[in-house]
C-alpha cells in the first residue's frame, strides 16, 4: 500500500543513522534532490550511498556529502569535473569508496529486487575490481561471481504517479530508477505529480507500485510537460 | 573473433556504401581526428548497434551518412540517440553517458540501466568504440586507470562494454606524448578487459587483432618498416594493405 507523503521532511524522517540507501540519477538526470536536501536537513549520518557518480556540484548527493553524512558511497564513476566534494572528503581520508563497474552496480540492484542470491558475470574478469572474487570457468568464457546490492531505503526520482504507486519516468532520467524501486525495504519516489488511480495507462506504467512505499510531489516540483507520458 | 561482415580491404568498396569519401588513405601524412573518426564511421556496417564511448569516439556521429541506419546506444539508457542538443532543445532529462544534453531520433527507445547494460552483456551491441591509455597485441584493453597513487578512479561503464559488445574498438593515437607505443606486448596499466579488443584504429595505422598475431590493415603517411620500428611487438601487413607511404 502506497503512501503519500505530505512533504519531503516527512517521506524521509524514519531514516536512521547508518542506513544504506540506493539513491537514483546518472549525474543529475533523475538524481532526487529534493528528497536528498530533505535528508541533509534531517540529520540522519553514517549512511552508505548507492548511486552512479558522487554527487555534482552542490546540491543533492553533493551536500550530503558535503555535510559528513556519508560513510561510504558505492558507485562506479566518483570522479567527475564537478564532484569536488567527493574528491575532498574522500582525499581526506573521510569517506569510503566501492568501485563496481556500471552495469555489474546495475546488475546486483536488479538480483536484489529479484532474489538472486549471486550472479556470474564477464564484467571485470582479469581486472583489478575482480581481485579476490571467485571467477568459474563456463562454456570456455571467464566468470567473476558478484553479490547482490540490498538496501534500507530507495530514493528516486519518477516523472508521474499514481495513487496505485504504479510510476512513468521521463527520458533519460529513468536510469537507475525502476531497478532500484525493486531493491530496498522501503521506497520513496520523488513525482512531479500525482494522478488518481486509472490516470496512468496501465500499459505505460514502468514500475508497478507493488515496488513503491511513498511517493511525494516536493514542493518545488515543475508540473509535467509531456502529457502523452501519463 | 569479428561477427561483423568483413571489411573490405579496398576503400572503392565500403562497407557502408554511402559513406563519405575518406580523407585518410591519401597517405599524405597521419591522421587528424576528424579523419579518423571518418575512417571507424566507414567500417561500421548498416543497420549496426553501436555505442560510441567519451571524447574522441563521439566524433564518429558526424561522419555516419543519414541512411546508415546505424543506431546510437547510450549506456545511461537509450537507443536511437541523435546529436547533441542546442538552445530550446537541451532537456536536463534527456543527456548522453559524458552527461551532455542530446537529442532523440525518430524510433528511440528508452530503459533502464539493467537492461542497457543487458545489451551489451547480452552480445546485442554490434559494436562499441573506446578511448584507451594502452592496448596489448592480445587485444587486452587498459583505459580506466593510470594506477597512480593519487588518482581518484571512475570506472563507470568501460569494463561492460569493452566485455560485452560483439566487437570492440579502440580509437588513439598511436604514440604518448613521449614518443612510446600505446599498441604494446602486455598492458602496463590496469586492464579494463581481457583479449576485447578487436581493432586499434590510430593516427598512424589501423592495427586488426588477430588470433595469431597483429595486422597492419593500412597506414597513414608511414611505411609498414616505419611503423614496425615504432610497434615494440611483431606486425604483419594484411594482404591487399595500403601503406600510405611506402
Amino acid at each position: 500500500m502506497v503512501a503519500i507523503s505530505p512533504t519531503v521532511e516527512a517521506a524521509v524522517a524514519d531514516i536512521p543513522d547508518g542506513a544504506t540507501i540506493l539513491v537514483g540519477g546518472f549525474g543529475t538526470a533523475g538524481q532526487p534532490v529534493e528528497l536528498l536536501e530533505a535528508l541533509v536537513r534531517g540529520g540522519a549520518s553514517g549512511l552508505t550511498i548507492v548511486n552512479n557518480n558522487a554527487g555534482n556540484g552542490e546540491v543533492g548527493l553533493a551536500a550530503l556529502i558535503a555535510a559528513g553524512r556519508v560513510r561510504k558511497i558505492i558507485c562506479s564513476f566518483p570522479r567527475q569535473h564537478d564532484s569536488h566534494h567527493f574528491d575532498a572528503a574522500y582525499r581526506a581520508g573521510a569517506i569510503e569508496l566501492e568501485l563496481v563497474p556500471q552495469g555489474n552496480l546495475a546488475e546486483r540492484i536488479r538480483a536484489a529486487g529479484a532474489g538472486i542470491g549471486a550472479f556470474f558475470t564477464p564484467t571485470g574478469y582479469g581486472t583489478p575490481l575482480a581481485e579476490g572474487k571467485e571467477v568459474r570457468e563456463i562454456d570456455g568464457r571467464h566468470y567473476v561471481l558478484e553479490l547482490p546490492i540490498r538496501a534500507d531505503f530507495a530514493l528516486i526520482k519518477a516523472h508521474v504517479a499514481d495513487e496505485a504507486g504504479n510510476l512513468t519516468y521521463r527520458k533519460t532520467a529513468r536510469n537507475f530508477g525502476p531497478v532500484m524501486a525493486t531493491a530496498a525495504t522501503t521506497t520513496i519516489a520523488q513525482v512531479s505529480q500525482v494522478v488518481p488511480r486509472g490516470g496512468i495507462d496501465p500499459e505505460n506504467v514502468v514500475t508497478p507500485g507493488i515496488f513503491v512505499d511513498r511517493v511525494v510531489v516536493p514542493a518545488t516540483a515543475t508540473e509535467p510537460h509531456h502529457e502523452e507520458d501519463q | 573473433m569479428s561477427t561483423l561482415p568483413a571489411v573490405p580491404a579496398d576503400p572503392a568498396v565500403p562497407a557502408v556504401p554511402a559513406a563519405p569519401a575518406v580523407p585518410a588513405s591519401s597517405g599524405s601524412g597521419p591522421l587528424g581526428r576528424d579523419a579518423l573518426a571518418a575512417v571507424v564511421a566507414r567500417d561500421i556496417p548498416i543497420g549496426a548497434y553501436v555505442n560510441l564511448g567519451i571524447g574522441q569516439p563521439t566524433l564518429v556521429s558526424n561522419h555516419l551518412p543519414p541512411d546508415s541506419g546505424v543506431t546510437l546506444h547510450t549506456e545511461n539508457g537509450m537507443l536511437g540517440m541523435g546529436p547533441e542538443a542546442t538552445g530550446d532543445e537541451v532537456d536536463p532529462d534527456l543527456i548522453n553517458a559524458g552527461k551532455i544534453p542530446v537529442t532523440e531520433l525518430p524510433g528511440a527507445s528508452y530503459f533502464h540501466h539493467a537492461d542497457s547494460f543487458a545489451m551489451m552483456r547480452g552480445g546485442h551491441l554490434d559494436i562499441c568504440v573506446l578511448g584507451a591509455y594502452q592496448v596489448s597485441q592480445a587485444g587486452d584493453l587498459a583505459n580506466w586507470h593510470t594506477g597512480a597513487p593519487d588518482a581518484i578512479p571512475a570506472v563507470g561503464g568501460a569494463m561492460d562494454l569493452a566485455t560485452g559488445a560483439r566487437d570492440t574498438f579502440v580509437m588513439m593515437n598511436l604514440l604518448t606524448r613521449e614518443g612510446e607505443s600505446k599498441l604494446v606486448e602486455r598492458c602496463r596499466y590496469p586492464l579494463t578487459g581481457v583479449a576485447c579488443v578487436s581493432r586499434v584504429y590510430t593516427d598512424l595505422a589501423v592495427f586488426l587483432i588477430e588470433p595469431d598475431g597483429v595486422v597492419v590493415r593500412e597506414t597513414f603517411g608511414i611505411s609498414f618498416e616505419d611503423l614496425c620500428d615504432l610497434v615494440p611487438i611483431p606486425l604483419r601487413l594484411a594482404e591487399g594493405a595500403r601503406p600510405g607511404s611506402a
